[in-house]
């Protein structure tokens, strides 16, 4: 127990991303992976970014939402309209649209989640999803307000610095993050709101004040995330953020495992390779095909493994030393952190 | 201007009306199953392409376009939760919602298979024509009288078979408890079944009126209508049949309205708007009744 | 100064009266037993002290301090921890978590410390851990402090809950049913961890029970209610023998047998 075992922890985990950072970059430059492949990486390391957002508000606190999509694109767009007519594409102009990005999504989730997180599950998700379908409405005439915004026809024009050193890096920082708010007392109010809302609050935890926490925090982390999307593909449209993309998140989080960080991590990344590896196996046919293979695969996916991959465990570099348990959760279905 | 509203209610009311067809099917899911059949709008899709084929391709009658419509999507209806939702009848409900967005997508990009329906809008060629009938000032469409007659027929089937048929009680007592229903000898698999079926086929009626109210169709016509009619299930009250109409009636005008006399665009923003709204006054829908939970 | 004081409570469910004109007060180091039939109300009232329902009438008085219709989150906070008659544990997570997650409100540190692992929430996180602990190990729980809570034994999930009660550092602790369900074995050995539990943390308990071997043994004075109202109160020697509780109990005309 202790302070040493806990670095080692962390250690472990940077040491691992070192390697795997290290081991991207060579076979980018032996010419392994093409900018078309490196783009696939990116854009699964900002998913895995989204996600994480949705694993706190979702799968740690167990608030249904079926508009993530809505603050990641309120994100890109705060953050790419930021950088494209203030900051031009410096470096602290670009950390800073990102903070923006965040920002704006995390007020934005503040300002729909006082009232809305009194809902409790199916109501709360369609609630969510009304909210996301009313910011896709507001993107496709947002021309009207700000012409700069593009509306229904896009935007393009920010500036394109979040290179994959920028986008795996932080989305390392990200998953360490949110390991540390998970494993502490934070995470554990989270997933007793999750258990059961009524003996959290009659244990002391102010409840109301956690669910929004957790939807500010995952909703900022979705922000975050389409900050960076803005800077790496250069144009942004309504139709990017629909409630398609909502589900996106969620069936990564859920394929994953709720209450699993490992879980998440691993499906939004494996999600995205496997639909471009289908497209490598499938060939022209793939344009077709593409959508009816996605399904099927979702469908048997979930009947194979309701609880998801992980079903609530946690690898160990995930878990530092002195907050967790070695047992994990072993019980299964939802079965919780693991911590 | 009087005639101008009276005949965007009546427009509204057409909407609406189809709108309960649709919602009417979720909301007697979500009673037994607890479930959003996130399915169902596509369910609605299938129903007017195949009534659409019926009368146009097929030369049926119309009437038996529609019967025909509905007998497949109840097939298709029972099928999907045959094989993607009952093995995850006990699982975390989350599982069973993730395998209905699958079916969404499945049927929705099978739909767009070159051999199935291909992914085009298709024109529908009416089987009648329109006729405008002025009434006072009021013009009210041979169509529009077509579909509240459907709709108003169907809905008092409906109302028969749940109160005055057994089938109807093992609905509603599935609805209540499956291991108590199970106990009292109710056959729980068979019902949830026969939802299905009658949700099915109330979506496919409300797929062939729609492909006739605003000819058009394609394999993704059924997202938005479907998401609309849930939400008016859920704003009347999910589970309850009265409510699931009246929240489609209300939707319908909302609808109507807001493009008639506001903005076409922002139509969709002020349905759900006033869904959140409804929801955080009445957080069970208008109907739904809050039974506070036992501590 | 009484611990808690409870002056004419009334609580109505729609017009149905669930508890009415109900009085009662606790002193310091009390053990006293709420009985009485099944829909009596006895719940009812745990519910209105721990905040999860606002008395319709009436006022509630916790150390001098009016805490009636406060939410139930603070109610704990200022001192008043419960279990539940149907078990509501966080039964996905740990052992230890569902005790450290009550640590919550009084972590000693912020937002900030957790999401940057400062060394303050290292500092405040081990001695969380380390009382978690002990907690723990006075129940005779530490064994399994990394199992899931849902999968222990029935007793042990009992005895997690009193665990998890007791982390809120209470000065007033209400056991809803501690031994529904148990055997006599099981129920004297609840009695004796009742009162040692007592004893340890200097506590003041009010307790409903159905077993009346358990509440003559453990409770210094008796509350009886009926189709909320209070019939009787009194030591349990003269609540036994009181014809209107066994009318209560058994029906009319019955006596001591």
């Amino acid at each position: 127990m202790g302070k040493a075992d806990s670095s080692k922890k962390t250690i472990l985990l940077l040491a691992a991303a070192v390697i795997i950072y290290a081991l991207i970059r060579t076979l980018e430059a032996a010419e392994f992976i093409n900018p078309y492949w490196q783009r696939v990486i990116d854009q699964a390391l900002i998913t895995t970014m989204g996600a994480l957002g949705l694993s706190i508000i979702y799968g740690f606190t167990g608030q249904f939402s079926l508009g993530h999509a809505a603050f990641f694109g309120l994100g890109a767009y705060a953050s790419g309209v930021f950088d494209k007519t203030v900051g031009h594409g410096a470096l602290p102009m670009f950390l800073l649209s990102l903070l923006i990005g965040a920002a704006v999504a995390g007020l934005m989730a503040l300002i729909i989640g006082l009232p809305i997180l009194r809902l409790r599950s199916d109501y709360l998700g369609i609630a969510t999803l009304g909210f996301g379908i009313i910011v896709k409405v507001g993107m496709d005439n947002s021309s009207k307000f700000l012409p700069i915004l593009g509306g229904a026809t896009g935007m393009s024009g920010t500036p394109q610095v979040a290179n994959f050193d920028w986008v795996f890096w932080f989305t390392l920082l990200v998953i360490v993050l949110v390991r540390n708010f998970v494993f502490s007392t934070y995470g554990r109010a989270c997933t007793s709101v999750r258990e059961d809302e009524i003996a959290a609050d009659v244990m002391g935890i102010n409840t109301t004040r956690i669910k929004v926490i957790a939807f500010v925090l995952g909703c900022a982390l979705a922000g975050l995330a389409g900050g960076m999307y803005a800077h790496r593909y250069p144009f942004l449209h309504p139709s990017s953020f629909d409630f398609l993309k909502s589900f996106d998140f969620l069936l990564v989080v859920v394929l994953g495992g709720l209450g699993s960080m490992t879980g998440t991590v691993v499906t939004a990344i494996a999600w995205v390779f496997v639909l471009e590896g289908l497209r490598m196996v499938l060939g022209e046919a793939f344009i077709d095909f593409r959508g009816v293979i996605y399904a099927l695969i979702l469908i048997v996916a979930i009947i194979l493994r309701p609880q998801g991959i992980f079903g609530g465990k946690e690898l160990g570099f995930l878990v530092p030393k002195p907050m967790g348990s070695q047992a994990g959760g072993k019980g299964g279905v939802n079965a919780g952190t693991g911590a | 201007m009087d005639h101008l509203i009276v005949d965007q209610i009546i427009n509204g009311l057409q909407l609406g009306f189809m709108y309960a067809l649709i919602a009417l099917g979720y909301t007697m899911v979500y009673g037994v199953v607890k479930l959003i059949n996130f399915a169902h709008g596509d369910v609605f899709m299938v129903g007017a392409f195949v009534g659409y084929f019926g009368f146009s391709q097929w030369g049926l009658p119309f009437p038996v376009a529609v019967l025909t419509a509905m007998a497949v999507c109840s097939i298709l209806g029972v099928t999907i939760e045959r094989i993607a939702y009952r093995p995850l009848r006990y699982a975390p409900k989350i599982a069973a919602l993730i395998s209905a967005l699958g079916v969404s997508l499945f049927l929705e990009y099978f739909g767009s298979l070159k051999f199935v329906f291909g992914p085009n809008y298709r024109v529908v060629q009416r089987p009648f024509e329109e006729v405008q009938y002025h009434l006072a000032g009021i013009t009210v469409t041979n169509i529009q009288i077509i579909v509240f007659i459907t709709v108003l027929i169907m809905l008092a089937g409906l109302q028969f078979l749940i109160y005055r048929t057994k089938i109807g009680m093992a609905m509603r007592t599935v609805a209540v408890d499956h291991n108590a229903s199970r106990l009292m000898g109710v056959n729980v698999d068979n019902t949830i079944s026969v939802t299905f079926a009658i949700g099915s086929a109330f979506a496919a009626a409300g797929g062939v009126l729609y492909a006739i109210a605003y000819p058009q169709i394609h394999p993704f016509m059924g997202i938005m209508p479907g998401l609309k009619a849930f939400t008016a299930a859920v704003l009347g009250g999910i589970g309850i049949i009265p409510g699931a109409v009246l929240g489609a009636i209300i939707m319908g005008q909302v609808e109507t309205l807001t493009s008639a006399f506001l903005s076409s665009q922002a139509r969709d923003a002020i349905a759900f708007g006033i869904l959140i709204l409804v929801l955080l006054i009445r957080p069970t829908g208008i109907l739904g009744r809050t039974e506070p939970e036992k501590v | 100064m009484p611990v808690l004081v409870l002056e004419d409570i009334d609580k109505t469910f729609g017009g149905l009266k669930a508890v009415s004109n109900f009085g009662m007060t606790l002193e310091k180091g009390e053990i006293v037993g709420l009985i009485g039939p099944n829909g009596a109300g006895k719940t009812t009232v745990f519910n209105m002290i721990t905040g999860i329902y606002k008395p319709t009438a009436g006022k509630i008085t916790f150390l001098d301090q009016d805490i009636t219709g406060l939410s139930p989150y603070l109610v704990c906070q200022r001192g008043i921890a419960r279990t539940f008659q149907n078990i509501r544990l966080f039964k996905g997570n740990t052992v230890l978590d569902n005790v450290r997650a009550v640590y919550h409100p009084r972590s000693g540190y912020g937002l900030f410390d957790a999401v940057f692992r400062t060394p303050r929430f290292l500092k405040k996180e081990r001695q969380i851990t380390e009382e978690a602990m002990e907690l723990l190990e006075a129940l005779g729980l530490k064994e399994r402090a990394y199992d899931l809570a849902a999968n222990l034994p029935y007793g042990a999930q009992r005895r997690l809950e009193i665990a998890r009660a007791l982390a809120g550092k209470p000065r007033l602790l209400l056991l809803d049913e501690p031994a529904a369900g148990m055997n006599p074995a099981e129920v004297v050995r609840m009695v004796d961890l009742i009162k040692f539990v007592k004893e340890k943390f200097d506590l003041t308990v009010l307790l409903i029970e159905h077993q009346m071997g358990m509440v003559m043994r453990l409770c210094e004075r008796l509350v009886v209610m009926d189709f909320g109202q209070i019939i009787a109160t009194g030591l349990p020697a003269e609540v036994r023998c009181n014809p209107v509780v066994l009318e209560a109990y058994l029906g009319k005309g019955a006596t001591v047998a």
